[in-house]
């Protein structure tokens, strides 16, 4: 009896990430999700620039590489072409919260029937560790060297399902994080619902996966994913911050 | 032919380019080309296509890119600034080997410049309009007619040879109104493409497109294919039109606008007896070298006219590998010469002055 297998929708090319990073299992719930909805077959997928770059190696399904925070922009472009097929974007932090802001929000302004699945780990890993948008304040990074200064100009951490809630187009707006089982199950449901909204036709879902990078945040793997709770949740509490389906009981 | 209308330059890139099959615009508003956003906006919706009014010009380009991968026409129109923008976009569309047409309504600059007619995004398009080695096909139509007849010839090569194809004219050709002889509605095309990401259906391998290549001498192999398809295109695909080079002794290389100026700068020499002619070309990627070469076995100079300090000028030169002297007519920040002005040079010429 088979128990366990890997998803249909990822591909037998092994994963470049490194140790203790979280794409891998964010890329099996996606997988997962396809084949439970038997979707592969019509679904194109998105790919950024970042560390999750190369995605489109990994899932089964057709994929587009899109220029630094372009992908809601291509997306948009693919689901206007064919409204029938499901379309998702894979971004992390610095192409979605910083150089591709504005198609982020201008996306999720009109509304467009497709499916961003949003990993934040508060760093720029694949240029190795520089701050982000979403980078905590005190923060060491590369280019943050003395930690996150707000007073020294560097701002303060974007919350990017905060800011979009303030729109009134998005569907389905939720913050999970993998850092735990109980937490991996939970962000399953989140992105299985962000793509069966796109199926039933509902609008735009966003589901904003919290992340770890070991590497750049100079951890291990395990005191990494104690550091998501720590610090990064109550900078960025999880929780539904958008779902019309609530709206409308 | 269908009977003529009275349209716009801009009016007719948006007709032609929906007459020959693109169903989906992405456009941002800049002057002097909005015409064309607000005719896609009428349009569109009322024949099942995509108008979609981009948050940046960026966008914009990027939305073609996303349509580009699912292998059906698509299109933008901006002018020169907002061409600026794009530049990364179809750096990305070559990468990828997508077809695209990009209509660029020149005005004057560098930087916000004016919106007064020009012709000074030569360089940017001919050399390649972004980062790394690429071509794109370049029209530069010198009527309204040729507005429509060259929209729905790039549409269609873009696809032919899967690269970007620019539609470069200026702003007089955007804003000035002709009669055109409308072309046939063309059948949908794009749609046997076997690279295209339409999803598998479960039935193939999966498609990706992308422009990333991290080996380099898969890389090197990659540029040196796009480049035997340029080679190609430039042997079957270069357009120019003479007008009176028979007994010509001054050549006139000019596009566009400024050809039509030209032409009645020439009408008037040859009133006054000088033999000259003019070769204008249509593609300006590919560019006509062979034509100016044989010209300049016969003639005695050459003089281009265009709206920029000299761009195109650098590409006679080349082309005739300076066997004959180049003049040089030229005005700049959205002015624009004057058949006397350019006639001027003809009697210089003429009388061996320059």
């Amino acid at each position: 009896m088979i128990v366990f297998e890997k998803p249909h929708a990822l591909t037998d090319v092994p994963f470049h990430y490194c140790p203790g990073c979280t794409h891998g299992i964010v890329h099996r719930l996606v997988a997962e999700t396809i084949d439970e909805l038997g979707i592969e077959g019509k679904t194109i997928g998105i790919a950024p620039v970042g560390c999750s770059v190369m995605a489109y190696n990994y899932f089964n399904c057709d994929m587009i590489e899109a220029s630094h925070g372009r992908a809601p922009a291509v997306a948009t472009g693919v689901k206007r072409a064919m409204p029938d097929n499901v379309v998702f974007t894979y971004q992390g932090d610095g192409d979605l919260a910083s150089i591709g802001l504005c198609e982020t929000v201008s996306t999720a302004c009109r509304g467009e029937n497709i499916t961003i699945i949003f990993i934040n780990n508060a760093i720029y890993g694949m240029t190795g560790g520089q701050m982000a948008p979403t980078s905590l304040i005190g923060q060491v990074t590369q280019t943050s060297p003395y930690g996150r200064d707000p007073n020294l100009g560097q701002g303060y951490p974007i919350q990017i399902c905060e800011l979009l809630a303030t729109l009134e187009a998005p569907y389905y707006l939720e913050r999970v994080t993998v850092n735990n089982v109980k937490n991996v199950r939970n962000a399953k449901r989140a992105i299985k619902k962000a793509f069966q909204n796109q199926v039933d036709g509902k609008g735009f879902s966003l589901v904003e996966v919290l992340s770890s990078c070991p590497t750049n945040w100079g951890m291990t793997p395990d005191k990494a994913l104690k550091w998501i709770d720590e610090a990064m949740i109550p900078q960025y509490p999880l929780g539904v911050y958008r779902d019309k389906d609530k709206e409308a009981e | 032919m269908t009977e003529k209308v009275l349209m716009k330059g801009n009016e007719a890139i948006a007709e032609a380019a929906i007459l020959a099959g693109c169903r989906h615009y992405f456009g941002y508003p800049i002057t002097p080309q909005t015409e064309v956003a607000a005719y896609m906006a009428k349009k569109m919706p009322k024949i099942g296509g995509t108008f979609l009014q981009a948050e940046s010009e960026i966008a914009a380009i990027n939305m073609v890119y996303g349509v580009a991968s699912t292998g059906k026409p698509a299109m933008t129109s901006s002018s020169s600034p907002g061409i600026s923008l794009k530049c990364e976009g179809i750096s990305y569309l070559a990468g990828a080997d997508l077809p695209a047409l990009i209509v660029n309504v020149q005005r004057g600059g560098p930087g916000l410049g004016g919106i007064q007619p020009s012709q000074s995004d030569y360089f940017l398009a001919t050399r390649g309009p972004g980062h790394g080695d690429f071509h794109v096909l370049v029209f530069a139509p010198a009527s309204v007619q040729e507005m429509a007849d060259l929209t729905g010839k790039a549409l269609h090569l873009a696809w032919k040879y899967r690269m970007p194809a620019m539609l470069l004219a200026d702003g007089t050709m955007g804003q000035m109104m002709e009669p055109v002889a409308l072309p046939e509605p063309h059948e949908a095309f794009g749609t046997d493409n076997p690279w295209a990401t339409t999803g598998t259906l479960m039935a193939r391998e999966h498609n990706i497109v992308n422009s990333l290549e991290l080996a380099p001498e898969v890389l090197e192999q990659k540029n040196l294919a796009r480049f035997e398809r340029y080679a190609q295109a430039e042997a079957e695909e270069c357009l120019w039109e003479e007008y009176l080079m028979d007994d010509a002794e001054i050549c006139i290389v000019s596009y566009g606008i400024t050809a039509r100026i030209s032409r009645n700068a020439i009408v008037q020499a040859r009133k006054e007896g000088i033999r000259v002619g003019m070769i204008r070309p249509i593609t300006l990627w590919p560019f006509p070298n062979e034509p100016l070469k044989a010209a300049a076995d016969k003639v005695d100079s050459f003089l281009v006219v265009e709206l920029n300090m000299g761009q195109m000028k650098e590409d006679v030169e080349l082309a005739i590998r300076c066997r004959k002297p180049v003049d040089f007519c030229g005005r700049v920040g959205g002015m624009i010469p004057t058949p006397d002005e350019v006639l001027d040079h003809i009697h210089a010429l003429a009388e061996g002055r320059r």
